[in-house]
């Protein structure tokens, strides 16, 4: 049946929370007024209210009609049936939600409601920015919801509706024809790569991040157009704190999903899609800091209008890149396009135009000190370290928009061929190097500056102690890396080095600025802390990325590449099953194919699961143990979590320990081979292992080979020695139902593996007065063996025996030296700047901003 | 200080601009070659088929090297290429619409360090095949 009454719900939904968002942002606007304000008339605040109100009713409302289709599993919306399947857990449906584009959106819409919600209390003692900041706010939901609205008039589509009907979305598919009704019985599912706890935590952190930067913007906007130009600074700081903090969270929880999921082999792709966010947070670190100077020092005033517009603009032109199709062939993992690109154009243009052409207007009456900077004032250092951050910012943007240069020419009709750099690491890594260098060092000296008195005899004292301290442990690592082999790398690259020293020079010029104000007021300390994890981050990075070390090299295998002698790096080995190969200092075997079964720890083996037709289901074939446990005896019937995964135990062994690995491959229909990594962690290093490629499934028997044998017959199977035990009747056989005078029979065979003994079960049926046979696979072994007849007068037996190639994986193993620094400091970083909000929080006093925040911010620091 | 931000501004775009490659086909790259022109780039082209729609001229055996895999492409002007991969074989590499590869001349092959597949199927057009 087909549930029409839900999508109607969500489409009218969708339309009111459109036009409330219009009505509130016309009333907000006519409250703003000067006359408005004056009179004391608060009928039009009343309206937005009532209207914001409304609107975010209506949000909730969508949000509620689209959860409950996944939930429901009604798959004749396109939504359910394209991002959601029967077989899906409940906190995966929640990814599904924000799996689609239209879905992603409404995940916005949801935080700007919740922030806006959130300003229209924290207001109620302050009400002089209410309307004005709200203002703004509706004007942005006013475009949001219009992505999710899917009116078409003519030709003229606006928005893309998540309550399309199967029916309207494939109009031409023939089955809509036959039966308009039909509803199909299951989804497509969740992209096998989204079914990760990070993929539910994340989206939603960046996009809080994403909605939170609109915070400042409303700020900044409703200074100049009300003329508070130094006013917006103060309640708007705390904010900005926060969108680059979740901002910050975001990324980081999308690069450790992609470390522990994709198999590029890091965290972090220079992709398009990552860069997108990566540039905005650069530019709302590099605004954090003009605002900061602004407070103490009144200067930095305009540089803050200009950074806090440019980190909005650049969030709409992120997802202007990554949703509308333009990066084409340069990006793998942008959104579908939905044809929503010119409603994003002109999006990005409005919020564009508008904003410069207020700021333009207004520029003059910015209020500006024409006080020179001394090279001994904090505020000098601060405003450098903006200037770099917002640099590194621009270097990115400048090569990630080259498929838009591209589109922008070939639009005014001259072709262009330009393509992103073929190394875009050694491209990126010139620049990002040195800006972290400068950033390092800025954040010491600064820092240095800020807290000491400002002039050249208390900076030189100040200075002296953790210079001496760099020197000197940095010596003694590269030292103690270089003569000694105390680390898995040597620190002997003078770029490396440099960005090693600087970093180490910010820890603890940073730490002194803690310890001085241990004793006066630690709260003060946010931003040294937050330093401290910048710096960590970076020395993660150095090592992790500049001193990778794949020890999967290949020395066998040398029949090609006389083409090529020197310069080829062979970084994948070939495993057969079951025979160790020496890799870096660890023998490493794979040792065969594993699946996840509901209520058993850890994975079992394929071997022991007969798959019936329902893919979710399969029969044990004998006991299932796990640390010496039975969970489940021959003949049980067992659920699967999932049949596209299967995990590769690969295990490292030398002297000193011994592990095992499950790398996880996806055999997906729609995408092919899906290979994950599995992690061991060191606390020096990660070893990070993923297939490249796996046998093919269906594989090639030899000839079948015939032996007839008695009970107690030794005989030699492709090399291996084997000994037929004899038969048994069973009384079931896996995964077939016998009837009255139906037998079977299964024979009972040993043989001697490499590393241990297999029994071998083929069964032989009379059923129905046929003949049924069903083999057994030894995969260890690559044999395969039927039970082909009984001679019962004699009791003579007769097997038939295939053997094939073996079972076999190639793998990638990396080491990442002190990847752990890297995930240390981001959540040191997050925690200065909880300490920075709640100081700036406190500092408001009480025209307090963010009561929610902080608490929000907790929790989110704990789940990162 | 603004003046040394714009000039460093206009430096990275300079240098953005010498570091981006560019799209071309196999002759052209084999022109590079020729002059000695080593610099990567961008060439898009789809697989050699036969009439029957196999794929044609793909080489692969891991058990003998993993780390080689050579195929046949053909550029947009219809010119085909040998080209070398070291590295596993893309495992959906066959379903592939279209490919783009990433990498210069050498020794009469095209060296490619960079595979990037536009798979039809990916995101596009799932069917419905459920219960009919």
């Amino acid at each position: 049946m087909i549930n029409t009454l839900i999508g109607d719900i969500g489409h009218v939904s969708v339309i009111i929370a459109f036009v409330a968002a219009m009505v509130a942002s016309y009333a907000y606007f006519m409250a703003s007024g000067n006359k408005v304000e004056a009179s004391g008339d608060t009928s039009w605040r009343r309206l937005a209210r009532g209207a914001f109100y409304v609107h975010s009713f209506a949000v909730l409302a969508v949000i509620f009609c689209l959860f409950n289709i996944i939930y429901e599993h009604r798959y004749e919306y396109y939504y359910a049936w394209s991002h959601s399947s029967n077989h899906l857990p409940v906190y995966y449906m929640i990814s599904c939600f924000w799996e689609g584009q239209e879905g992603s959106f409404l995940l916005w819409i949801f935080w700007h409601v919740a922030l806006g919600l959130a300003l229209i209390r924290t207001s109620r003692k302050n009400k002089t920015w209410e309307a004005p900041v709200m203002a703004t706010f509706s004007f942005v939901q006013i475009f949001l919801t219009s992505m999710i609205l899917g009116v078409v008039i003519g030709d003229f589509k606006l928005g893309s509706s998540p309550f399309i009907l199967m029916r309207d979305f494939m109009t031409d598919a023939p089955v809509f024809k036959m039966d308009p009704n039909f509803v199909p019985t299951d989804g497509t599912g969740l992209n096998p790569l989204l079914q990760n706890y990070w993929m539910v935590i994340h989206p939603p952190t960046l996009f809080l991040g994403f909605a939170a930067t609109l915070v400042p913007f409303a700020f900044a906007i409703a200074g100049l157009w009300k003329g508070k130009f130094t006013e917006w600074v103060k309640p708007a700081l705390p904010w900005t704190h926060f969108a680059a903090l979740s901002l910050g969270i975001g990324t980081m929880m999308g690069a450790y999903w992609a470390y522990e999921t994709l198999n590029f082999g890091g965290y972090w792709n220079w992709d398009p899609v990552e860069n997108a966010v990566y540039i905005p947070w650069l530019v709302l670190v590099g605004a954090i800091h003009t605002m900061i100077a602004y407070r103490r020092s009144k200067q930095g005033l305009s540089a803050s209008f200009i950074l806090i517009i440019a980190s909005f603009i650049l969030i709409l032109y992120a997802t202007f890149l990554t949703r509308s199709g333009i990066l084409g062939n340069a990006s793998v993992h942008s959104f579908t396009d939905l044809g929503l690109s010119g409603q994003l154009f002109t999006y990005l243009a409005a919020f564009m135009v508008l904003s410069i052409a207020l700021l333009v207007y207004r520029w003059k009456q910015i209020p500006s000190t024409e006080k020179e900077l001394s090279t001994y004032s904090a505020e000098f250092w601060v405003f450098i370290g903006a200037a770099v951050l917002c640099l590194a910012g621009f270097q990115v943007l400048a090569t990630t928009s080259i498929p838009v240069y591209n589109a922008f020419l070939g639009f005014i009709g001259i072709e262009s061929n330009a393509a992103l750099p073929a190394d875009q690491i050694a491209h990126y890594t010139k620049f990002q190097l040195w800006a972290g260098v400068a950033i390092a060092v800025l954040t010491g000296v600064g820092q240095l500056l800020w807290w000491k008195k400002a002039n050249k005899s208390s900076f030189k004292d100040a200075i002296t102690l953790p210079l001496m301290f760099t020197l000197l442990l940095s010596s003694l690592v590269i030292i103690l890396s270089n003569k000694f082999d105390v680390f898995a790398f040597k620190l002997d690259n003078p770029v490396y080095i440099t960005l090693f020293v600087s970093s180490l020079f910010a820890v603890l010029a940073n730490g002194s600025i803690i310890a001085g104000l241990v004793q006066k007021k630690v709260s003060l300390s946010g931003g040294a802390v937050a330093h401290i994890g910048v710096a960590l981050m970076l020395v993660g990075i150095l090592f992790s990325s500049g001193y990778d070390n794949i020890i999967s090299q290949n020395h066998s295998g040398l029949l090609y590449s006389r083409e090529f002698p020197d310069e080829i790096n062979r970084d994948n080995v070939l495993l057969w099953r079951n025979a160790p190969t020496q890799m870096g200092k660890y023998k490493v075997s794979y040792h065969g194919q594993f699946m996840e079964v509901k209520g058993v720890p850890g994975y079992v083996s394929k071997e022991l699961l007969f798959r019936t037709d329902d893919e979710y289901v399969a029969i044990a074939r004998g006991d299932i143990k796990a640390k010496n446990k039975i969970y489940y005896k021959t003949g049980d019937t067992l659920d699967l979590h999932s049949p596209e995964n299967t995990f590769f135990e690969v295990e490292y062994s030398n002297e000193e320990e011994s592990f095992t690995l499950y790398p996880r491959a996806q055999v997906n229909e729609n995408m092919g081979l899906l290979a994950s990594p599995d992690i061991q962690h060191f606390a020096d290093k990660d070893l990070y292992t993923h297939v490249s490629s796996i046998a093919p499934e269906e594989r090639e028997w030899g000839q079948l080979q015939e032996y007839e044998v008695a009970a107690g017959d030794t005989l030699i199977l492709n090399d291996y020695v084997a000994v037929f035990n004899g038969i048994e009747r069973i009384p079931q056989v896996p995964g077939v139902v016998l009837a009255d005078g139906d037998v079977a029979v299964q024979a009972d065979m040993k043989i001697l593996g490499e590393r241990k003994e297999y029994h071998a079960h083929p069964v032989l049926m009379i059923k129905d007065q046929m003949m049924g046979r069903l083999p057994e696979t030894i995969e260890d072994l690559g044999l395969r063996i039927t039970f082909m007849n009984i001679d019962t007068e004699n009791n003579r037996f007769t097997i038939g025996v295939n053997a094939s190639q073996k079972d076999w994986i190639i793998l990638k193993a990396i080491e990442k030296p002190f990847v752990n620094i890297l995930w240390i400091g981001s959540i040191v970083m997050s925690i200065g700047f909880v300490m920075a909000i709640m100081r700036r929080k406190q500092e408001n006093g009480s025209d307090g901003k963010a009561p929610a925040t902080d608490r929000k911010n907790k929790r989110k620091v704990q789940a990162a | 200080m603004g003046m040394i931000v714009i000039a460093m501004a206009i430096g990275i775009i300079m240098s953005t601009a010498g570091d981006a490659s560019t799209y071309v086909s196999f002759g052209e790259a084999i022109a590079r070659a020729k002059d000695g022109d080593d610099t990567k780039v961008h060439v898009v082209g789809r697989l050699k088929k036969d009439a029957k729609g196999h794929i044609i001229g793909m080489q692969y055996d891991p058990t003998i090297d993993p780390n080689y895999f050579a195929f046949t492409l053909v550029d947009t002007n219809r010119v085909e290429q040998r080209v070398v991969y070291f590295q596993p074989k893309p495992q959906d590499f066959e379903r592939s619409e279209q490919v783009v590869i990433t990498g210069n001349m050498q020794n009469q092959v095209f060296v490619a360090d960079k595979i990037l597949l536009k798979c039809p199927s990916k995101y596009v057009e799932k069917e419905v095949t459920a219960s009919l």
